[in-house]
């Protein structure tokens, strides 16, 4: 019988996928800046990033720089893990979240209890990093 | 405005597998399995058929399936291949097939789906989200429940109104001999459940299953020339789409089943409360909810108060997926609710809808992108 106690090695995070258009968006974060991109055709303004604006179809945007102000559109709370990195973490929530400046995404609201949120209920920004990769988490303000 | 096709079709045949878990089972000999049965529903032999539409394996994507299934049965349609607008395909195929029937393009036309999720993988339906894996963001029912959360917040939707739509399902699939999960749900053991990704749990998701279902559609005319013995009329369908994520959505409380909707009713010249029985596509508890709410049999945000006291179950005003639905008799994503409202238009469903006379079938796919409906008369 082999008694050596044999350590799991800890469960890596799932990488995001980072392409050229997406990369100025991943390096502000890692800065914790949290940027969008913003059409100097129609003023359109919009995450995550993408090669074209969805309104007008064109290719003329640039990154802005986001104020950090942001309300909380829905949320859930995970009691399973889908992927190993994540069993020391339950229950944990995942949020979107619309920025002032109109561009919603995915994050994660740095609180206590989940369910104790509110629907719409006004958040800030708040720079994280996970696995050498920044990332935008939110707090209620 | 084109021509009203209301009526001018049928569905001439239904066929399908065992449903549950079929090891060792390739698709494309489940899919074989189904459209043998359909073809002999309908009493016709495969040579008559000209078209072949096929929904792909959600769980494994291959490019000319549809081609593959046509060799695996012998056939050289004049109109085949795969659409792919996930759970919607199958209304949409059938739809599809009737316009092309009516153009004069094709005559009988076999539409079919197969999947083996359960015995095969089913990693396509909980994969990382790309650029938001860091987050903790997978699966498609997290989606779902991000949805549900907002329709609670932001109309006052009780939880127990999403019980009211796993109850159902669960009683009614318990009274389906070939439902894969036939364990009836009491109410307080719904809400009593323990989250899995809060606002849902378990019993608000669908079952992943193995299993194939086609069926065979033709012009009423030619069904009535070839002696196919129970017919059923479409009256009406309708489809509507959005191309927002669920992240992106500007609206996260409605769905296009309301066009979908308003479409197929007007298209048959009848209203929601026209219809007697209905099959809803219910993935997850909320999608069944909205659905009703689109195509206005409560108005937003009164969900709860049609569905609450049993009155989408059998005996209530509208009952809803009377074999169980995707909670309870299969999770194949749809073929199974057009399967049961032709049962009920026939009259021999197992838990039959007294005189039922109208039955309204939804299907969708995505996180609520895609949205099809499918009305159903005698
Ligand atoms: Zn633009």
């Amino acid at each position: 019988m082999n008694t050596t106690v044999q350590t799991k090695p800890k469960a890596m995070l799932p990488d995001p996928d980072i392409n050229e258009v997406s990369k100025p968006y991943w390096d502000a974060l890692k800065k914790g800046k949290l940027t969008f991109q913003h059409c100097r055709k129609c003023g359109n303004n919009w995450l995550p990033a993408r090669g074209e604006c969805p309104k007008c179809l064109e290719a003329d945007w640039a990154w802005h720089d986001a104020s950090g102000k942001a309300k909380l559109i829905s949320w859930v709370v995970f009691h399973r893990a889908f992927h190993p990195a994540f069993e020391d973490r339950l229950p944990y929530n995942v949020a979107v979240v619309e920025l002032v400046e109109g561009p919603r995404m995915i994050t994660n609201i740095v609180v206590e209890d989940a369910e104790k949120l509110v629907i719409d209920q006004p958040l800030t920004f708040m720079p994280a990093e996970e696995q050498g990769h920044g990332i935008a988490r939110f707090r209620p303000v | 405005m084109g021509t009203n096709l209301s009526g001018k079709a049928v569905i001439a045949g239904i066929g399908a597998t065992r449903f549950g878990t079929l090891p060792g089972r390739t698709t494309i000999s489940m899919n074989v399995e189904a459209i043998r049965k359909a073809l002999n529903d309908a009493g016709i032999e495969k040579d008559a058929v000209d078209a072949l539409y096929v929904k792909c394996p959600t769980s494994k994507f291959e490019m000319m399936y549809g081609q593959r299934i046509a060799e695996a049965i012998g056939l050289q349609p004049r109109i085949g291949g795969v659409w792919d607008s996930g759970g919607s395909s199958n209304v949409i195929m059938i739809s599809q097939a009737i316009m092309a029937i009516e153009a004069g393009q094709c005559e009988i036309a076999v539409v079919t789906f197969a999947d083996n999720p359960k015995s095969g993988s089913a990693a396509g339906y909980s994969h990382p989200r790309g650029e938001d894996a860091l987050y903790g963001w997978f699966a498609v029912l997290s989606s779902y429940a991000m949805i549900a959360r907002r329709h609670m917040g932001e109309l006052g939707t009780p939880r127990e109104a999403l019980g009211a739509v796993a109850v159902a399902a669960r009683r009614h699939g318990a009274q389906n001999p070939n439902a894969q999960l036939r364990k009836p749900l009491a109410l307080d053991e719904y809400m009593d459940m323990p989250p899995m990704v809060a606002p849902f749990g378990r019993d608000d998701c669908t079952l992943v299953s193995d299993g194939a279902a086609a069926v065979v559609v033709m012009s009423t005319e030619r069904a009535r020339k070839m002696g196919v013995p129970k017919p059923v009329p479409v009256l009406g369908f309708g489809f509507g789409q959005t191309g927002w994520d669920v992240t992106q959505r500007p609206d996260m409380t409605s769905t296009q089943a309301k066009v979908a909707g308003e479409t197929a009713f007007k298209m048959a010249g009848l209203k929601p409360k026209d219809m007697n029985v209905a099959q809803i596509y219910d993935c997850f508890t909320i999608t069944a909810l909205m659905t009703l709410e689109d195509y206005g049999f409560a108005r937003k945000g009164q969900i709860a108060d049609f569905v609450k006291g049993g009155n989408i179950e059998i005996g209530g005003e509208l009952p809803i997926n009377t074999s169980g639905g995707l909670l309870s008799e299969t999770g194949m994503p749809g073929m199974q609710l057009i399967h049961e409202g032709v049962r009920q238009m026939r009259g021999d469903a197992a838990l039959q809808v007294k005189d039922a006379k109208h039955c309204i079938i939804s299907n969708q796919g995505g996180v609520m992108h895609t949205h099809a409906a499918l009305i159903l008369g005698q």
